[in-house]
């Protein structure tokens, strides 16, 4: 990448603070919502790091796949299941919350105590392909990773599938108690849920 | 090419800590789409991973990249999939506090 030093340094260090304060935003906000866009602004500045890291292919398609695709499905799914409902207190939850911050904390030393003292194998920057990964990705999805391409379609096929068969509302032309016909209009009508007395 | 002037090690420490705020997400939300987004946040942690080493250590035959898409192409299949479930238990259970979906605690 041929952008000075320094300007390299401001620009990871602007993209860093928005993906941790970001992500602790999307962890700790009250609005689901608000998490969900915050949730975007990560995804983009992560796509913003891999072109510092000379991957342009890779930032495309975090662009195009996260912002465009995941984040999308997020903010319909919320759109969907957006109910205010007033949450039952949980009467251990301080112990709980005790307990899962402190693995974090406990894990996250671990992995920065590693990242800091390993001795990392370095390659020199001389060999390195710069610009040109996007044709060296090419080679390799058609050479060597031939096989894991080909499974990955398959893979977004079952997950198109299952998907859709889950999600989708069973619509018969007959109510099977009663036996009288359905009127099938789009609107969803207030059924009676399967499970809920269970609970 | 100066493409040591970042250490690598920043790009690491990111990466793990916005691997271990997705853990904590995924252990303390109520919400099940928050749930979600906690998995995605750890997906790109590990993103942010591979495509350091991809290149720093790896730069000439960049493998790292390649895993990345497959991560990412896993990651969309995942949503889908997990958004659908949460669809078809909100359709059955009319709630997405995590703390009711005990059909498989015993």
């Amino acid at each position: 990448m041929s952008i000075a030093i320094t300007t390299q340094i401001i620009c990871f260090t602007i993209l860093s603070l928005v993906i941790l304060i970001g992500a602790l935003g999307v962890v700790l906000l009250e609005s689901i919502v608000y998490s969900a866009f915050l949730l975007g602004g990560v995804f983009m500045s992560v796509a913003g790091l891999y072109l510092l890291l000379n991957a342009s292919f890779v930032a495309a398609a975090q662009v195009l796949v996260y912002v465009g695709a995941v984040n999308v499905l997020i903010i319909f799914a919320i759109m969907l299941v957006n109910k205010k409902e007033d949450l039952k207190p949980i009467n251990d939850i301080k112990s709980r919350r005790i307990i899962s911050t402190t693995i974090c904390l406990t894990l996250l030393s671990l992995l920065i105590r590693v990242d800091l003292t390993n001795v990392w194998s370095l390659s020199s920057p001389q060999n390195s392909i710069g610009e040109e990964s996007t044709i060296r990705i090419g080679e390799h999805l058609f050479s060597d990773y031939l096989l894991p391409f080909e499974v990955a379609s398959v893979l977004l096929l079952m997950a198109m599938i299952g998907a859709i068969v889950l999600a989708r509302r069973d619509v018969m032309s007959k109510d099977i108690s009663t036996g009288l016909p359905v009127d099938q209009e789009l609107i969803e009508k207030s059924s009676e849920p399967l499970l809920t007395n269970k609970n | 090419m100066d493409l040591q002037s970042i250490p690598i090690q920043a790009f690491l420490i990111v990466s793990s800590t916005l691997f271990c705020i997705g853990i904590w997400g995924l252990l303390n939300s109520r919400n099940a789409v928050r749930v979600l987004m906690s998995i995605e946040l750890m997906l790109n942690a590990v993103n942010i991973n591979l495509m350091a080493f991809s290149s720093y250590v790896d730069n000439n035959l960049i493998q790292g990249q390649v895993f990345t898409i497959f991560v990412i192409t896993v990651a969309a299949a995942e949503a889908a999939v997990g958004l659908a479930i949460l669809l078809s238990l909100y359709r059955n259970r009319v709630t997405v506090d995590m703390e009711s979906f005990n059909l498989l605690k015993w």
